[in-house]
């Protein structure tokens, strides 16, 4: 990795990446890791760049072209000297994003979207980057500004103005809650509620210490009896996972960490990083072994690279007392270790196959399946991806045993889960709850008051109103991979909806039609319902066209992105019913009058009155 | 290895192992409609046209390996709805200009449109801008009218790998690249084959423009799929 404080006085100038790509080995891999390091360097990828690239790694300028565009966080124009990413989930708009915003605009002089004339200032928005607790927040340059208000947005860009850095201004505004080096400029951690499986103390050794005398079949025979479920919201059974790939021909596996959380609304996998990386390091470790692979792989999502230089540290640690390593717990047969491979910003590369591919160095197309990757995974080899909390768990059931864990917890939900609560309620934040927990008593440990619907599993889970919030989180109930936001009374839950609606229209890879158009035609659609030029001709359209991307779909993504639209209309019909047109069972989606204003305007005449006015 | 059996809208079919359940299909005479599937290239699952029911579930039939005792569904009013969906989705992001289009006849789509009876969408059209790349000596690219197939994608690499047609951007802005340097080396044949690979007149050759008068061309006179189901067998 390179440091860029040191190269800090060589950046932006012209052709000054072509140092980086000797850094790197000639891998077609690298290739998302040397984009990022260009563009953290030069503030963009110049067509130079992409052309020098693809003739250091044997690609075409074509392919180059479309991973450096895919990535949120890469770009094929300067975004500025600093570049200012504002958080654009709803979290942030209901705790006053838009006020932050236009004090960023106003001070910097450029609008978001683009970068001020001088090319020092960038201003772009970022879907949710994990600090919903505390909202608005931004990243800077890949630091992170939590809790803005519009007057630290001034005080930020006057600083950058005056000549300060941005680690400076960090340093200033955003105290180091840790007294390491490397726990400066953290975000705060909020951890409300702390439970057995996760934040329990952990002896960093004690799991592979304890699997060095089994043989792999009896690691997974645990795991399997313990009946651990997947923590990332699917909830595929952990053992069996790790059966499925132990089992496949071949010499070589790969165990991946993912830690690429980007559900809106979830947070917890930065808190279990920075707290407690060390049970999720040897949860992979145990994987390993099980498996029988012997590389392991943290793929962290880009929001979190301030997180990198700590987790590296504690990789090293670990190595240093022998957790990974070679012959680990003195087990000749139990080699391990793990690397950190970077996203660029992209949340369908939370989907497994997406995420391999990405760490591929390729886009973050998800993989048709099957073959899954437990079969056919990184470089074609058996895989398995699990998520961080997965991984922490397993650990520590080796350790306390499948029968301990199973006393937590529902039948079919064993053990705990780290729920991710933010939106209106007191003390946002993360809870270690154990599976079961009715909604109302998690509303009760938040500190919400009298909430008027709350999201349970982010934008792909579902909204849930008063009436169901007696309802359990648990894979049986309402199953989430720890997303809880939390409207209060007045939010206008159609706000919600379309912000939901566009996360996933920005989200969404392309690759497959019915989600590339069927979002935004289904965003169309809410749009005429919302202002009031919707009938129930429209409703039931809309429906049977969110019926129609999940059932088409190639991904999870497409398959859960009409739910936003779906879940509010199932459970709060009123508010839909609310704003049809009761004097019609159907009105054309195309609004003459509407259309003809433009033209009316250009030539002087008076415009016929239209249904609605352009937002 | 022995046969697997399938059975698809009550007609059983056999399939080899590794089929995939479209190919198992086209060889029973059975039309599973697609756009971006084609005999040679790995399926890239995009278009997803070729939906159907198995078990219950639904499935890509072009992905999808057939596996003993599937019983498919396919012709099905709610399915052959959605696959009339998705080919409208493809009209309204785009800019399809069938009177004009040099591939009128010989486009997919369009025949598609027909088979299904479309007159004309039931969403609103985005009426995106495009932008047409004519840089390169033998072919043009206009955006216009693709629909993200992916054929060309898959089709047209170097003898060292490297792609000649590449995605760029994500989500709706999602674009076909192609590159310069390497589209410069293409020869006339390589620009013959990609215009026929591409099901749309996205990828047109310069020069050269019809060749086929209308009324002479591939579905003027028979529906798409028309040739599946009339040979039985299928092609090979």
């Amino acid at each position: 990795m390179i440091n860029f404080k040191s190269l800090s006085d060589e950046r932006f100038k012209v052709g000054s990446y072509k140092k980086i790509l000797k850094v790197h080995a000639k891998d077609k891999g690298n290739l998302l890791e040397i984009i990022r390091d260009v563009q953290a360097r030069e503030g963009y990828v110049s067509e130079a760049a992409l052309s020098d690239i693809a003739d250091y790694l044997d690609l075409s300028e074509a392919e180059v072209k479309g991973v450096a565009s895919f990535y949120h966080f890469f770009s094929l124009q300067p975004r500025g000297r600093t570049t200012v990413y504002l958080d654009d989930s709803i979290t942030s708009r209901l705790k006053g994003r838009s006020r932050v915003a236009s004090a960023f605009e106003e001070e910097a002089g450029c609008r978001f979207g683009q970068v001020t004339a001088d090319g020092a200032i960038g201003l772009f928005p970022a879907s949710c980057i994990g600090m919903n607790d505390q909202e608005p927040a931004a990243l800077i340059n890949g630091l992170v500004f939590t809790d803005l208000t519009p007057d630290k947005a001034r005080v930020i860009v006057r600083g950058l103005k005056n000549g300060k850095t941005i680690h400076e201004l960090a340093e200033e505004m955003m105290p180091g809650r840790g007294q390491s080096e490397l726990f400066r400029n953290m975000a705060a951690l909020n951890i409300r509620q702390k439970g057995p499986v996760l934040f329990a103390p952990f002896e960093t050794g004690s799991a592979v210490r304890k699997i060095a005398s089994l043989n792999p079949g009896q690691v997974i025979d645990k795991i399997k009896c313990s009946t651990l479920l997947g923590r990332g919201g699917a909830g595929f059974p952990t053992g069996l996972k790790w059966e499925i790939c132990r089992n496949q021909d071949g010499p070589k596996r790969f165990i991946f960490a993912n830690a690429d959380e980007g559900e809106p609304g979830t947070f917890k996998d930065r808190v279990i990083l920075t707290e407690i990386p060390q049970l999720v390091f040897e949860g992979m470790a145990v994987a390993g072994y099980a498996v029988g692979a012997e590389e392991g792989i943290l793929y962290l999502r880009a929001e979190y690279a301030y997180l990198r230089s700590h987790l590296e540290a504690v990789l090293d640690e670990m190595r240093r007392a022998g957790v990974l390593g070679k012959n680990i717990a003195g087990n000749r047969s139990f080699n391990f270790d793990v690397k950190i491979k970077m996203g660029a910003g992209a949340y369908i590369c939370g989907e497994e196959s997406a995420l391999i591919e990405s760490a591929e160095g390729k886009r973050g197309d998800p993989r048709d399946r099957p073959p899954y990757p437990v079969q056919v995974g990184y470089l074609g080899r058996p895989t398995t991806v699990n998520n961080v909390e997965t991984l922490a768990a397993a650990a520590r059931i080796i350790v306390e045993g499948a029968c301990w864990f199973k006393t937590m917890g529902t039948i079919k939900s064993a053990g705990t889960k780290l729920l991710s609560v933010s939106g209106d309620c007191a003390r946002p934040g993360v809870f270690e709850v154990e599976f079961g927990i009715r909604l109302e008593e998690l509303l009760n440990l938040a500190g919400a008051d009298r909430p008027s619907a709350v999201q349970v599993g982010g934008p792909s889970g579902t909204c849930v109103a008063p009436a169901g919030f007696n309802r359990k989180i648990c894979f049986e109930d309402l199953a989430t991979g720890g997303s809880v936001i939390i409207f209060g009374p007045g939010r206008d839950i159609f706000q919600v909806v379309e912000n939901f609606m566009d996360f996933f229209i920005e989200e969404s890879c392309g690759r497959c039609t019915p989600c590339r158009v069927g979002n935004t035609l289904m965003k169309l659609k809410l749009g005429k319902i919302i202002q009031g030029r919707g009938t129930k001709t429209d409703l039931r359209q809309l429906e049977e066209l969110g019926k129609m991307i999940k059932a088409t779909s190639r991904c999870g993504l497409g398959q859960s992105s009409p739910n936003p639209i779906l879940t509010t209309m199932e459970n709060f019909p009123e508010l839909y019913q609310a704003r049809l047109r009761p004097d019609a069972d159907f009105a054309p989606d195309f609004d003459f009058a509407q259309a003809l204003k433009p033209g009316c305007q250009a030539a002087g005449r008076e415009c016929p009155e239209t249904e609605h006015e352009d937002e | 290895m022995s046969e697997i059996k399938i059975t698809i809208d009550g007609k059983t079919c056999s399939a080899k192992p590794g089929q995939t359940v479209l190919e198992a299909a086209r060889n029973c005479g059975i039309y599973i409609p697609t756009l971006c599937h084609f005999e040679g290239l790995k399926p890239s699952g995009s278009c997803r046209i070729c939906t159907v029911r198995i078990n219950g579930r639904y499935a890509a039939a072009c992905t999808q390996p057939a596996v003993e005792g599937m019983i498919i569904e396919n012709a099905v009013p709610d399915i052959e709805e959605m696959r009339k969906e998705l080919i409208e989705m493809l009209f309204v992001e785009g800019n399809h200009v069938c009177p004009a289009c040099e591939k009128s006849g010989n486009c997919e789509l369009q025949a598609l449109a027909y088979r299904y009876e479309i007159f004309s969408p039931r969403f609103p059209f985005l009426f995106p801008k495009k932008e047409v790349d004519a840089r390169t000596p033998k072919i043009y690219l206009d955006r216009n009218r693709c629909i993200l197939c992916l054929r060309c994608v898959e089709k047209f690499r170097t003898a060292d790998g490297k792609k000649i047609f590449a995605v760029t951007q994500r989500g709706l802005n999602s674009s076909i690249e192609i590159d310069k340097k390497l589209a410069a080396r293409m020869s006339e044949d390589d620009a013959r084959k990609a215009m026929d690979i591409c099901p749309v007149g996205a990828i047109l050759r310069k020069e050269t423009g019809f060749v086929i008068p209308i009324g002479k061309r591939r579905f003027d006179h028979k529906p798409i799929g028309s040739e599946i189901e009339e040979g039985g067998g299928g092609r090979k």
